[in-house]
């Protein structure tokens, strides 16, 4: 603790922190702009002046940079000091100098920081009489726009990039006021994290180039609180709309889970929700529009339903609530969770070892803090992006720890990383694939599955050699120096794990191996005996995966469903050829003698249908999903929906009065869900605490969508009517869809854009941030469903067999097109890669296939040809396919592949 | 100790006029010792601080916890304008420096020295590197130097040019391969320096004196004197005087004695006006000051800086304004963008004084140019760079004041004709 004396003031404030952050904490507004909460501090835009008073009657007072000096007990400092803030409006008007004044048409105008903190110096007359500097803007790609003749040159974009995010396309060039921050040519920015440049940014440089192609003003955007849906990590996003379309992703703070920072699949993959395939109209198989109460479809379900012939699937993508709802409707046992049975196995596994077993699983933002690592099977990177992020993060934590010796505070960034060198805390990655964190890594171990599954075991083994698992004998495949060194990492491994302070296993389900899992498993459990700090952390492939497995542990029944043939399909939010191959789920549907589907965007799934009711996406619908490490959060519809899309839950309430049945009827909100689900499935207790009902108000008034400074009180239709018609009204959650409401900034939890007094852009944050700023908390965390209570899996897990099939598959995911919805986006798909094969480039020659060539295979009954590319890293016996791309083939882990023999063209 | 034709002293001239005796003396002494002569002898560092090089040194972690590589680093990157005594020392006396080189990283217990050349000094960079064979062939460099169980190796790193690699850490990041970006003290160099390692970075000049303070002892050298610090310096003087050239002279020699004794006085039409008394970075001396000791501490009281002690000498005929626009285009040009009031504020200055010696100056012109001493001055600015450049400008605002007002009513330049 220190006491600190700021313009006479006495303040007791905490002397971990600069003396800028401290400033910003007591709520003080102090201009900066090379400072970031994340970046921490490097002095050199000299903007967050002020005077440290010393000497007896101050007579050796002298400006400093706050965001330099640390916070010491006794201090006392000036801002309003005369000096300090005449130097803080030079410091405003030399980066004038040269950026242009064009804020009433620039992109970044009312959301731009730059124009904040001009306003905070009172700079406002600009003296030279000299021209400005100008310089030539690149292409950067489908994401991100350039303008270079507005930086500042703060340096933000290259430290985040290349020192946070591990990017190297990014850079400096030049030098004195002709400094360019660029790549060294025209092309797309690699990181899978450029996105968050557009928030670092201070001003308009590095700005949305999605946004830009359906641009509107900032203060126009009508915006939620979200999370993302592209993956299973559940990052925070503030999703902005505006004449009912989605228009911009900005990431949402939130201490547990992402911080500030998102991936570019989350900021730039919501165009899905704009797109051609939008299903808009409930319809019939014919296309015509559908009216329920008439409908012979639903006269049928609800006599099928009466007999209990209907089968649900649910989806690891959809909502709890509209999971939850149709469970409701078809009743526990026709429920099914909509994976395959493979991955089913797999999450039900893992979230198991969570509940019951020893070890917690980690958040987001824990992963930044563990400081020794083992990744097994998953490519975190193009898996759950945020990872990688996370895990640039942790390789620092040992590393950081010598700081102390020589007095450099964490926050001296420059300081820190020149004192640190390239020093790299241990990270391994135990995978048969490349993977882009070996740049980071100690060692990225590539070895096939069996062989991986054995030294796994070995590694347990060393860890704790009285109880751990018989050593797998089974020999090293390759040359005896390739035996030793497998001997020498495991090693090396177990050594690393063994003496950290809190280690981390990160395992998931994207190889499809159940041993691999239960290996990964037994890892955990003995490091845990070792030391309780001991972490773990699954990955699964989508949003509500973890969601979707704790509602029903029954998976796709595509192969199970014998005997009498059943009635009626139900499909929530699911393309079920993604989850078997052709044949397999043809055989499902065609069981059925009538289909009702509920999405949002045609699938193969919805061309079956005979019923389609079109869903909202995330931005039309209240819901909560459960993310990874088993969080349940909150997402807030951000705009009023077309007239006949309803969210999936609704969907299945309005069913449920058509059908008369007793529960659903009893349900017409959101909040009658979220409390039967409270009440009804023990597992999801405390779901009701991830947000405010839909009944607050703060002194009687709603909470806003849009903000204060919106153009017009309630022209949200402007581009249709001027007359301004009554808005809709939002029974599900505290916000109106319009500025109508409190004017103030909201309560925790409920931020739907960011501003404060005197603050419009991303960096009102600081205002906000309950480690920066005192009193209120920009988000919340969500709740942690899922905490380990050690009653089973004392014992270690005995293995699965591995298969013995005469290839192993590895999926091949990708960032930019693995993913169902994101790849509709423009930006996104722009970035995908092309689909290819890989191989062992030693067997491929014995097989006789050559590079670049095009390879016929046959993935369980699916033919398919690719372009090969061979990799002599590759194990062998193990072929990698691109997967989850449009138009490539369903494969899963286990799914059984051969070579299509040559000569059979036809 | 220098050959007179230019060519530089081989090591068998420079030991047989008793070369590589100090260090054999040094090797007698532990290395705190050689740090506690280096400050008895009062060695102030010469690259332009001015700080003593012995208390420099005692920053350096010493002992068995210290980290095992320590760096010594020769400045040689000699871009001050008007500054050119380094390049003396290395073209005639490369050996001299690598005495001072070996005994100085046996002080601080350093196991490796980096010698940063400016990029023009390729006669100096060649001329080293055949010393530096030479000197190993001799035992001189290498394991177990003279069986005193101390290693060092010494290497050369020719710069890229530009004027923030002779800024101390500056010329670190530079090393590292970075951007010569300056970096916050603390942590000093001597704790966080190069790669992260305890490293001291002294100049040519100032490491060029430690061989004779072991040979001779540090009462010897301090002796040397006339003023304040021990030793002697070398002066240089430019600009239309009749000898420019470099002097090795007692510390404190007068201003006045400079220029007419051993600058030869003013070529013959040309009056002395003013002078930098240390390079571009520094405040004019008039005369006014004639009478000041060329020592650290009392050019310092006369609101100036010795600097690196060579001498630019303005004379009445040559226009102050665009004598100083001079030079700070180069300190605009060379500013390296890193941080805000030196990356915008030096090229307006730069652009004002071009404006006012072109005769487009306006009044408020020099209200802008005062604010701008004040805001680039010390403190302020991220390093020394923009001080440095507003020292001349300061000076010359303040001695020169009714020429800038000339300009600006004249429209013109009044030392230009018509």
């Amino acid at each position: 603790m220190a006491t600190i004396t700021v313009d006479g003031r006495n303040f007791d404030v905490g002397s971990d922190k600069n003396l800028l952050e401290t400033l910003l904490w007591l709520g003080f507004d102090l201009p900066y702009f090379c400072w970031h909460p994340s970046l921490g501090s490097v002095g050199s835009c000299r903007q967050c002046a002020v005077k440290k008073i010393q000497g007896e009657n101050g007579d050796r007072s002298q400006l400093v940079m706050a965001c330099m000096e640390p916070t010491i007990d006794g201090m006392e400092v000036s801002i309003q000091d005369k000096q300090a803030s005449e130097f803080r409006a030079n410091v405003i008007e030399w980066l004038m100098l040269n950026h242009p004044h064009d804020c009433p048409v620039c992109d970044e105008g009312g959301e731009c920081h730059l124009q904040d903190m001009t306003v905070m110096t009172g700079h406002a007359y600009r003296r030279s009489r000299f021209k400005k500097r100008t310089h030539l803007n690149q292409d950067l790609g489908p994401c991100i726009n350039h303008e270079m003749n507005r930086c500042i040159q703060c340096y933000r974009c290259v430290r985040f990039y290349n020192d946070y995010a591990g990017g190297d396309d990014l850079q400096v060039f030049s030098a004195h006021d002709n400094v360019y921050f660029g790549r060294h040519q025209d092309g797309t920015l690699e990181s899978e994290f450029s996105g968050n440049l557009v928030e670092v940014c201070p001003t308009g440089v590095f700005t949305d180039k999605t946004l830009k192609s359906h641009y509107t003003r900032k203060w126009d955007l009508t915006s939620a609180p979200s999370v993302c849906h592209h993956c299973s990590l559940g990052c925070n996003i503030l999703a902005g709309e505006r004449y009912g379309s989605l228009r911009r992703i900005l990431n949402r703070y939130n201490p547990e889970v992402n911080g500030y920072f998102i991936c570019d699949r989350g900021r730039f993959g919501y165009d899905f929700v704009n797109a051609e395939d939008r299903i808009l109209v409930p319809r019939e198989r014919d296309r015509s529009e559908v009216i329920l109460e008439s409908s012979p479809i639903i006269a049928s379900l609800k006599t099928a339903l009466a007999s209990g012939e209907v089968k649900g699937v649910g989806s690891p993508r959809a909502s709890l609530e509209s999971n939850f709802a149709l469970r409701e409707l078809v009743g526990s046992d026709n429920f099914y969770n909509g994976m395959s049975g493979g991955e089913s196995e797999l999450v039900q596994l893992a979230l198991d070892f969570l509940s019951n077993g020893p070890v917690k699983s980690t958040s987001l933002t824990e992963i930044e803090h563990c400081d020794a690592v083992i990744v097994i099977g998953e490519d975190l990177t193009n898996t759950a992006p945020m990872m990688d992020l996370a895990l640039n993060q942790s390789v620092r934590v040992q590393p950081l720890e010598q700081l102390g010796q020589v007095g450099i505070p964490e926050w001296n960034d420059a300081a820190a990383r020149e004192y640190l060198q390239n020093q790299k805390g241990p990270l391994y990655l135990l995978m048969p694939q490349p993977s882009k964190l070996s740049r980071i890594a100690t060692k990225s171990f590539r070895r096939g599955i069996p062989e991986l599954i054995r030294l796994l075991s070995e590694i347990t083994g060393l860890l704790d050699p009285s109880n751990g698992p018989t050593k797998v004998q089974q020999p090293a495949s390759g040359s005896p120096n390739a035996a030793r060194e497998a001997d020498e990492t495991v090693k090396e491994i177990a050594a690393a794990l063994a003496t950290a302070k809190r280690p981390l296993v990160i395992a998931g389900t994207s190889m499809g191996s159940l041993p691999l899992m239960q290996a990964a498993i037994n890892i955990a459990i003995a490091l845990h005996r070792k030391n309780e700090n001991t972490r773990v952390s699954f990955v699964f492939p989508e949003c509500n995966t973890a969601g979707a497995a704790m509602m029903e542990e029954k998976s796709l029944p595509a192969g199970q469903l014998s005997g009498t043939a059943p009635h009626t399909l139900i499909v929530l939010e699911n393309d079920l050829y993604r989850r078997g191959t052709p044949n397999q789920i043809d055989e499902f549907i065609n069981r059925f003698k009538q289909v009702l589907v509920l999405d949002h965007s045609e699938t193969p799934t919805t061309a079956r249908a005979d019923l389609v009711l079109a869903s909202g996406t995330f931005a039309e619908a209240d819901g909560s999903l459960v993310n990874h490490e088993g969080r349940v959060q909150r997402f807030i519809q951000v705009q009023a929906a077309d007239e006949l899309v309803l969210e999936s839950w609704r969907w299945i309430l309005k069913l449920g009065k058509l059908v008369d049945n007793q529960k659903l009827t009893a349900y017409s909100e959101f909040d009658h869900l979220v409390d039967a689900i409270e009440q009804g499935c023990v597992q999801f207790a405390g779901i009701a605490r991830t947000s405010l009902p839909a009944d607050y108000r703060v002194h009687g008034q709603r909470l806003t969508r849009a903000p204060h400074r919106y153009s017009g009180r309630t022209s949200m239709f402007a581009n249709h009517s001027v007359s301004e018609p009554r808005p809709p009204q939002d029974q599900d959650s505290p916000f109106s869809f319009t500025m109508e409401g409190h004017p103030g900034i909201p309560p925790e939890s409920a931020t739907s854009h960011y501003w404060s007094p005197g603050w419009n852009s991303v960096q009102s944050i600081t205002k906000f941030r309950s480690e920066i700023s005192r009193g209120r908390q920009q988000s919340d965390p969500g709740v942690r469903l899922i905490e380990p209570s050690g009653k089973a899996y004392l014992e270690y897990l005995k293995l699965a067999q591995t298969h013995d099939h005469q290839w192993q598959l590895v999926p091949l995911h990708h960032i930019f097109g693995s993913e169902e919805m994101s790849i509709k986006s423009p930006a996104i798909a722009a970035r995908s890669p092309e689909p290819k094969i890989t191989l062992n480039s030693a067997q491929a020659e014995e097989h006789g296939i050559k590079a670049g060539s095009t390879l016929a295979i046959i993935i369980d009954d699916q033919e398919t040809a690719l372009p090969v590319q061979l990799d002599a890293d590759w194990p062998t016996d193990h072929i990698g396919i691109t997967a989850g791309l449009p138009g490539l083939p369903y494969m899963e882990g286990n799914s059984i592949v051969q070579l299509k023999p040559p000569g059979n063209e036809n | 100790m220098m050959r007179t034709d230019g060519a530089p002293l081989s090591i068998q001239e420079y030991e047989q006029q008793g070369g590589y005796q100090g260090l054999r003396k040094a090797f007698q002494f532990n290395p705190e010792e050689i740090t506690q002569m280096v400050k008895d002898a009062e060695l102030q560092g010469r690259g332009g601080a001015g700080f003593s090089t012995g208390t420099k040194w005692s920053f350096v972690p010493m002992g068995k916890s210290a980290p095992e590589t320590k760096y010594l680093i020769v400045n040689g990157d000699e871009m001050e304008p008007g500054t050119f005594k380094d390049r003396l020392l290395l073209e005639g006396n490369p050996h001299q420096m690598l005495e001072g080189i070996i005994i100085s990283a046996y002080a601080i217990q350093a196991s490796e020295a980096v010698i940063f050349l400016r990029w023009a000094y390729k006669m100096s960079a060649n001329r080293l590197a055949r010393a530096i064979s030479e000197a190993e062939q001799a035992g001189y460099i290498g394991k177990n130097i003279l069986n005193s169980g101390f290693n060092i190796k010494v290497s050369i790193h020719t710069s890229v040019g530009r004027y923030m690699c002779g800024e101390e850490t500056g010329l670190l990041s530079a090393l590292e391969g970075k951007r010569s970006l300056p970096r916050a003290k603390p942590p000093f160099p001597q704790i966080s320096g190069l790669f992260g390692k305890p490293s001291i970075v002294n100049n040519v000049e100032t490491l060029c004196c430690v061989p004779h303070i072991m040979d001779k002892g540090p009462n010897w050298f301090k002796g040397l004197s006339n003023g304040d610090g021990g030793g002697t310096k070398l002066y240089g003087a430019s600009g239309n005087v009749r000898n420019p050239g470099i002097y090795e002279l007692p510390l404190g020699t007068p201003l006045n004695e400079l220029i007419e004794v051993h600058a030869g006085g003013m070529i013959d039409g040309y009056q002395f006006r003013a002078a930098l008394p240390g390079g571009a970075s520094t405040d004019f001396l008039t005369t006014e000051h004639l009478e000041v000791k060329m020592d650290f501490k009392s050019v310092s009281a006369c609101g100036s800086r010795l600097g690196t002690g060579t001498i630019i000498v303005l004379d009445d005929r040559t226009c102050p304004v665009g004598f100083v626009h001079n030079l700070e285009h180069f300190f605009a040009q060379e500013s390296c963008g890193w941080c805000t009031p030196c990356r915008e504020g030096l090229p307006w200055v730069e652009k004002i004084l071009k404006s006012i010696e072109d005769g487009e100056g306006q009044q408020e012109d020099l209200g802008v140019l005062q604010e701008h001493t004040v805001g680039l001055g010390p403190g302020m600015t991220f390093c020394a760079l923009a001080p440095g450049a507003m020292a001349p400008l300061k000076s010359a605002l303040k001695y020169f004041k009714t020429d800038f007002e000339a300009h600006i009513q004249q429209k013109r330049c009044t030392y230009k004709n018509n």
